[in-house]
Formats: structure tokens, sequence, C-alpha cells
């Protein structure tokens, strides 16, 4: 499969008044053309911070990529200038942030807010311009474009701005859509409906998309890979089925064993004790070991190495190593 | 929008007749009249004058002819300066302070906005601090001390500027200066933090996700959120410019309105003071009133707001 | 750090298999909390204290003060006292600020201008706030129609051009140091109000106070528990930003001949006094009064902000 976009040792931090807070430690995924890869992880987790590294939003300063690298069409993001940056941002890669209510100006009519991408991008004539975000507004499901281009951010519902960020994410036809927490902010009965228009504008223009959530149940309808964060590593990855059926990681199997589902008796709710480690001082050893029921002396004192179980299926434990296995065995 | 700018008039309307009542009350509670001090007038020299300014009859008639020739314009006569009215002297002097203030309130504006959104670009760099700490100092000097520095440094020491009076643009520049400090450093203040605060917004971000340059980050999306608060402040800043000219115009010897006012409060000129009391509420209510349309053309959530309530 | 499955065995190079063992641990280790977490007050001083700027203020008020009240003994001249012989002297190990035109102590007199700038700053910034307190939060706490009556009221007097209600009132009442703290407390309270009322109204329907609300929590306990501290922070900022305003005032008033009559001096009868030297080159008794006004404005302003900055909850990290 045709590789996108490739991140590579991706490390993020953000130096504050009590020290430097290392954000994203790592990391490391590809992103194949016309898939969905979701990154799931609890908040804090680095998750929102890869994603916008990748368009190299972070606030700078306090932000900064420390090393690593985001290659998309044979160059390093991270190490361009920020001008040519820029003609990448809403053009190659676009974005999509967790609350609609916040991220339209309220000043500018959403029109306005359209058509200026595509002028900044194409350098297209206001009346293409118009043209193209009206038939972008018709995709999303925007009825009445015509006259709804007139109007301003707070005369629309949370699930109606939804699709007008969507709609100007998608206004320059992207090759990579990174999309933080599209549905966290809006109802469930909205949320079936954004995540159905992301499936079906994939279908139609094969755009490859990087979903951030925290939820798992987003994960299980949309996600083709699934790319599991903790304390700024990602601990495990593979596909839909991987994770859902195979997971390794007890941190996965933690997250997998907290969602509630209809086929189970509401009692086996396991909820994951404790909180992620300071990442002022991230551990030497797995991030996850003082929540961890597996714990071992190893984990403390050295970060598990990453096993492969398949091509796409790999986790960063100790209990895959097979003394692990001996001695969990000799217990039992 | 037509509702809402009928209920800022009506409230507009009741302010005015506030001041209006208040200042003709405050005055008529001061004991005796104003020409028992005077030297020795015979009693039927002050009972005449007392029947010329109306001051003989009954308080509401007083008040009532009070109303009725403050809606039609007409503030009477001057006390001390009989041969002049009030008409007379807010006639000569107002356009004097209207373009001493007018001038003041565009540099206070316009420099204000430069030096806080340079600053909030700049944050914590060396232009953040220069331009506040130019802020903190001008919110910290009092514009007659200002003045008079000025004053004695350009004009005195080193003779750039004249030194008083209004008869050339070289007379407006330390006038001017020294008014408009004040105003500048709040406005310079208030648009970097209201420009901080915006630039951390998700729509910012968004913006920048879209790849726009930061100048039309800047120029289309921060600075028009950011100066929504600093509309709101222009009609307190123009009364705080207004009443800085009294001061001004007295160390400048500028023949403005402030320069008859502060004669007619040291002269107890009563109507006089309240004549211009009356004027001067009114344009700073004007002044108010056109903040608030203009912060409802501004803000697009104002009138669908206003719809929604009524 | 990669492990590639070799010939169908996993094991790790270099690490000793007696680490392979179930790790003691106690539940406390995963539930800690990692930072120490610090009250909101003892947090907020902290942060003031870090402001290099706002403490330079902080403890010039304080050296102010302490000048304010023994100043004016430290000299051998009393401030009211003339005389012909010493007029206008430049300052000198005499005269440490030199003299006026009528040959007073420039330098007594300064501190006994801080005693009356200090004191009707402090003095409009109490009554304010005991007005604006109390009526904010009464408009605020009630809401409804009782707030609604209440704010128009505010909204007329917000309306009216404060210094020419202050000027006007000066006029009616006869200059005097009572007459100014009176007409500025008359409209200076308004804005205190404003800003009790919007904080008593957002923070009424925070979820917290809902929530003690729910467990029953009387009011009282509610005001003072929840209420009040978080409205603390925007009332200490108002007041250390009503004393500069009520000073500057004092000085704006005394300069228009409206304020403090001699014998006692303030800082703004002083440079109004002074204005005449612009020429004649007696440059120290505008130059003393002015410097103290403007560090005295600059030093409230400054702490002013830190204490902003300080007390925003916001900005906590």
């Amino acid at each position: 499969m045709e590789k996108v976009l490739e991140v590579k040792d991706l490390h993020v931090t953000f130096s504050t008044y009590g020290g430097e807070v290392k954000a994203v430690r790592g990391v490391t995924f590809d992103l194949h053309r016309g898939e969905t890869l979701a990154i799931v992880g609890e908040s804090g987790c680095g998750k929102s911070v890869t994603s916008q590294s990748i368009m190299r939003l972070i606030p700078s300063p306090p932000g900064r990529i420390a090393s690593g690298s985001v290659l998309f069409k044979g160059k390093d993001l991270t190490k361009i200038k920020e001008r040519e940056m820029r003609t990448i941002r809403g053009s190659d890669i676009s974005m999509i942030f967790q609350d609609p209510m916040t991220a339209l100006n309220p000043t500018l009519t959403v029109g306005k807010q359209l058509v200026e991408g595509i002028i900044q991008h194409n350098g297209s004539t206001q009346q293409a311009a118009k043209k193209k975000a009206l038939e972008m507004l018709t995709l999303v499901g925007i009825p009445d474009p015509e006259i709804r281009f007139k109007n301003y951010p707070h005369e629309f519902s949370g699930g109606m701005r939804q699709r007008i960020v969507i709609a100007m994410a998608l206004v320059c036809e992207p090759e990579v859509l990174i999309a933080d927490e599209p549905t966290t902010a809006l109802d469930v009965t909205i949320q079936a409906q954004i995540l159905d228009l992301f499936k079906d504008i994939q279908k139609k223009t094969n755009v490859s998309i990087i979903l951030i959530t925290h939820d798992l149940g987003v994960v299980a309808q949309v996600a083709d890979r699934v790319a599991v964060m903790y304390a700024g590593k990602i601990v495990e990855a593979g596909t839909r089925r991987d994770i859902f059926y195979k997971p390794q990681h007890p941190y996965t199997k933690g997250l997998l064993q907290s969602v509630p589902r209809l086929d189970l008796d509401g009692a086996d709710l396991i909820p994951i004790i404790g909180s992620p480690p300071d990442l002022f001082s991230p551990p030497v050893g797995c991030p996850f070991t003082a929540r961890c029921d597996y714990a071992m002396e190893v984990c403390d004192r050295a970060y598990p190495f990453k096993t492969h179980l398949t091509n796409e299926h790999h986790v960063d434990c100790w209990l895959q190593d097979e003394r692990a296995q001996k001695m969990l065995a000799s217990i039992k | 929008m037509f509702q809402y700018i009928m209920k800022r008039l009506i409230a507009m309307v009741i302010t005015l007749w506030f001041i209006i009542t208040l200042t003709f009350f405050l005055m008529h509670s001061i004991p005796g009249s104003p020409f028992n001090e005077e030297r020795a007038t015979s009693e039927a020299v002050q009972r005449n004058l007392e029947s010329f300014y109306n001051l003989d009859k009954p308080l509401y008639v007083q008040y009532g002819s009070y109303l009725k020739s403050v809606v039609t314009l007409d503030f009477g006569p001057s006390i001390k300066k009989p041969s002049q009215s009030v008409n007379d002297m807010l006639g000569r002097g107002f356009p004097v302070s209207f373009e001493l203030g007018i001038v003041t309130l565009l540099v206070a504006v316009f420099s204000g906005i430069t030096l806080g959104v340079i600053a909030a670009l700049r944050h914590n760099g060396f232009l953040d601090y220069f331009a506040m700490s130019i802020a903190v100092l001008g919110i910290s000097i009092p514009n007659f001390v200002l003045a008079t520095f000025l004053i004695q440094q350009l004009a005195v020491k080193v003779e750039i500027f004249p030194v008083a009076t209004w008869s050339s643009p070289m007379h407006m520049v330390l006038p001017t200066l020294a008014l408009a400090t004040g105003p500048m450093a709040i406005i310079a203040r208030l648009t970097r933090s209201s420009m901080l605060e915006v630039l951390t917004q998700d729509y910012i971000r968004t913006a920048r996700a879209k790849g726009l340059s930061p100048v039309k980050i800047v120029f289309r999306h921060a600075l028009r959120n950011a100066l929504l608060p600093v509309v709101t402040v222009l009609g307190t800043l123009a009364a705080s410019i207004l009443t800085g000219t009294f001061v001004i115009e007295k160390i400048f010897a500028i023949p403005g309105m402030g320069k008859y006012f502060v004669e007619s409060i040291n002269t107890r000129d009563y109507p006089v003071i309240m004549g211009t009391t009356v004027f001067y509420s009114a344009i700073l209510i004007i002044m108010l009133f056109l903040v608030d349309i203009a912060y409802g053309i501004l803000d697009p959530r104002i009138k669908l707001h206003k719809k929604e309530g009524s | 750090m990669e492990l590639k499955k070799q010939n169908d065995s996993n094991i790790a190079p270099d690490i000793p298999d007696d680490w392979f063992t179930p790790k003691n641990k106690d539940q406390e280790e995963a539930e800690a909390v990692v930072r120490p977490s610090l009250s909101y007050w003892h947090d907020a001083w902290k942060r003031l204290l870090k402001n290099k700027l706002a403490m330079t203020g902080f403890l010039f008020l304080i050296a102010l003060t302490i000048m304010a009240i023994f100043g004016p003994m430290m000299s051998p001249h009393s401030g009211s006292q003339q005389s012909l012989a010493n007029q206008n002297l430049p300052p000198s190990s005499e005269f440490w600020f030199g003299t006026d035109e009528l040959g007073r102590d420039v330098f007594t007199r300064v501190w006994q201008g801080a005693q009356v700038s200090l004191f009707v700053g402090l003095a409009a910034a109490l009554i304010d706030f005991a007005i604006g307190v109390a009526y904010g939060g009464i408009a605020g706490y009630k809401g409804g129609r009782t707030d609604n009556f209440m704010m128009r009221i505010v909204e007329i007097l917000y309306g009216l051009p404060y210094l020419l209600v202050v000027i006007l009132i000066s006029v009616v009442m006869g200059p005097g140091l009572f007459t100014i703290i009176f007409a500025l407390s008359i409209t200076g309270w308004v804005g205190m109000a404003r800003i009790v009322r919007g904080q008593v109204l957002q923070i009424k329907n925070y979820e917290f106070v809902l929530a003690s609300k729910t467990f029953g929590t009387k009011t009282g306990r509610i005001i003072r528990r929840n209420l009040l501290p978080n409205t603390m922070g925007p009332i200490i900022v108002q007041m250390t930003l009503t004393v500069p305003s009520a000073i500057f005032a004092e000085a704006f008033l005394s300069f228009l001949g409206l304020g403090i009559q001699p014998p006692l001096a303030s800082w703004g009868s002083m440079a109004n006094d002074a204005l005449s030297t612009i020429l004649t080159g007696h440059w120290w008794r505008l130059f003393f009064p002015a410097l103290f006004i403007s560090l005295t404005m600059f030093s409230f302003n400054v702490l002013g902000d830190g204490l902003q900055d300080a007390l925003d909850p916001k900005l906590r990290r």
C-alpha cells in the first residue's frame, strides 16, 4: 500500500515554569492512502500534540519538535520553512478540531471563512471559490447552501457547525485529513451522522484520515488501523481486528474493558485505576507499570522492546518476553 | 437592530434628563444668591438682577423654564459677563476643544492599537516589554505633569514648539501629546491583552490550519475580535479626554470650552457651569450611544441576541 | 529498540532473568498525585512574589506609607511655616527638596501631601468596596427583577461623566478633603458593583455551586465558601486600581483649584501652585510632587497588574 505520511521517532517537548514536559516521546507510524488510522488514548497522552506537530501547529514557544521526522511527499515537514509549510496546511493536509462551537470565527460569515482557504491555495477568483465552497457545503449536507453561505457561525447548531468545519477542511481536496476528536463535543445521534459523513467522503475522495479520539466506539465504527498511545508513546498498534480481538498490551486490554458493551453485563466494566505518570520526569521503564496488574521488576527498570506479532501488529510490553510467559505460567 | 437602537436611545434621553436635573438642583442648593458676594449692590439692583435671571420665581418654575431652554439649546446669559450668553462661549470654545479632542482621540486610538498589537505579536519579547513600559508610564503620569514637563523640555529649554495658545499645527503638537498619552496607554494595554486572548482561540488555530499567512490571520481573524473590548471603552476614554481638556487648555492657555469651564468654576458663574456641564454630558452620552451602535455592527452576535431576547 | 521475532524465541538481550518477577506494589503508588497541590491564596502569593515589577511597586508603597507618617518629623522645618527669607531656595542640605515661593519646606510638604493623597485613595477604595460589594452582591445574588431594577440605576450612574459630577459636587459643597472623598465615592462604587454582580452572577451558575446547593448546603456557607473566595480576586484588583484613580482625581481637582485648600497641601495643589515655575526655573517645586504622584500611580498600577495575574485562576499552572 502507498504510504502518504510517515512519522518517525517524533519527540515533542513543552517548556513551562515547572520544567520541560515531554509530551510526545518517540512516536512512529505510517498512514496509507485512503485509510483511516485511529490514534486512541486518554487525555494528556500526547495524541493531540502528535497530530498538531504533523501540521506544525503546536504553540511555539513553549512547544518544540525536539527530534524526529514527518515525511510527506518526500519532504520532511519538520525541516521545511514556515512559508512552505503554509502551502501544505489546509491544502495537502488539513485539520478538524474538537469543538465546532469555537473553531469558527464568530465575526465572519461561514462563506468568507470557506472561501479564504480556496483563494489562498488555488489562487482562484472570488466567484470560482464561492462555487467550490457551495459544492462543498452541499457535499457535507448543509441544506440551502446559498442562503447559509451568508450566515454567521452562531446561527448554526453544533452538528451543522461541525459539518461546516469539515467542509472547510476538505475544500482544497487534501490528501490527509487530521480529525482531532471531531465528535466528542456533539450529541450521540449527531456523532453517528458525522462519522457516516467521514466514511462517505473518504469513499468519494480517497482521502487518508488520522482520527484522534478517546472513544473506542468511534474507533470500532470507522478505523482501519489503530494506534494506542500512552504517556507520549505508541504502546500498541495494529489493524482494527488486532486491537479489538487480540489486544496484547495490558493498557489496551484495560481500555477495552472500560468501554460499555451491549452484549456484556454492565458489571464487567472495569476502570483502569490510577492516573498517567507525570511527563515532567517520565519514568525510565514502562510508564504504565504503576497501573499495570502484571507489573514486573523489569518494567520499572527498562522500557520494553517492540515486538512485532504480525506485519501490522506490534506492541511494547515486557510480557512478550518468553521469560515473562514462563513466570506467569509458574504463578498460575 | 432597530429595537436595540431605540432602547439605547431611550436610555440616553433618561441619562441626559437625570444630569440636567441633577445639575439644576445642585446649583440651586447652594445657599445664597450669586450676587451676594459681589461688591455691594443696592437692594433694587440685586432684585433687578434676580428677576433678569429668573431667580425670584419658585424653584419648579425655574426648573421648567430651564428644561425648556435646554431643549431649545439656549443656555441663557452668563452672570459674570452679562454681555455674553453661554451659547456665545460654547460657540467660540467648542470648535477649538472639539479639534483638540478629536485629534487626541485619533492619535490615542491609532497609536494605542498599534502598540498593543505589536506587543501581543511579540509576546514576552523586547518590543512587548518596550511597548508595555511606555504604556505603564503613560497611565502613571498625570497629564498635567506630562504637559508641564513637555513645555519645560520642548518649548522652554529647547525651543522646538511654541509654548501656548492654539493658532497653528505646531501649537497642537504638545497639547495633543500630553492629552493623548494616557488614553493611548489604556488602549495599548487593552488591545494587547485582548489580542493575546484572541490569539489563543480555536478559530485562530483553524485559520492557521488553513494555511493563511500570519498577516492575514492577524488582520482578518484576530484584530476585529480583539478590538471589540477596545470599542467598549471608547466612550469612557472620550470622557477622560474631555475632562483632560480642562487641564490641558488651562496649562497651554488654549481658548477652548475647558478654559471657560474652569473660569466659570473659579468665578462661580452658575449659568455657564450648568450650560457647559449639560453640553459636555450630552456629547459624552451621544459618544456612548454611538459606541454601542458601533459595537452592535461589529459583533454580529449582538443582533441575534437582542432579537431572541425581545 | 526493536526486537524482531528471531527463531521463534522472544528474549530481550542484556536483561537479567531475575528481573522477571512480579513487582511488589501498593495501591497508593497508582493513585498518588504527583505534583503537590497548593492552596489558591498560597499559590497566588507565590506568583506575586515572582513578579519583580509588582513587588517593586509594593515595596515602594510600603516605603511611601512609612515616609508619609514619619517624613514630616524628619525635617526641622514645618510645612506651613512661611519665611520671606527662604523664598524659592533650591534643594540644599538645609532644605532637602528646596522651598516654595512662601519659603515653606518642600520636603515636609511632599510627605504631608502623601498623607492626603494616600488617605483620599484608601478612603475612596474602602467606601467603593463597602457600597459596591453590598450592592453588586445583592443584585447578583437575588437576580430577577431586583437585579434588573438595581442595574438600571447603575447604568444611569455609569453613563454620567465621572469627573464632571465630581467637579459639580465640589463646586456645590465647597472644596475640601471631605468633599473630595464624598464626590469620588458617589460615582466610584458603580464600577465595583458591576464587577461584583458580574462575578456573582457567573459563579452562581457554576456547576460546583449548583453541586453544593443540591447537597443542601446553606446559603451563608455557599457565600462564604464558594462565592467569596472566587470573587475576591477581581475585587482586590479593582480596589488596587481605584486608589490611583482617586489619587489622580484629587490631584486633578486640586489642580483646578477645587481640591485641598491651604494650609493643607496635596501633590495636586503643590503642582498647581508651581505651574509658573515652568518659566521661572524653580523646577524643584514642580518636580517633587509630580515625581511622587507618578511613582505612586505607577506602583499601584503595576501592583494591580501583578495581582490580576496572580489571582487569575485561569493562569494557574
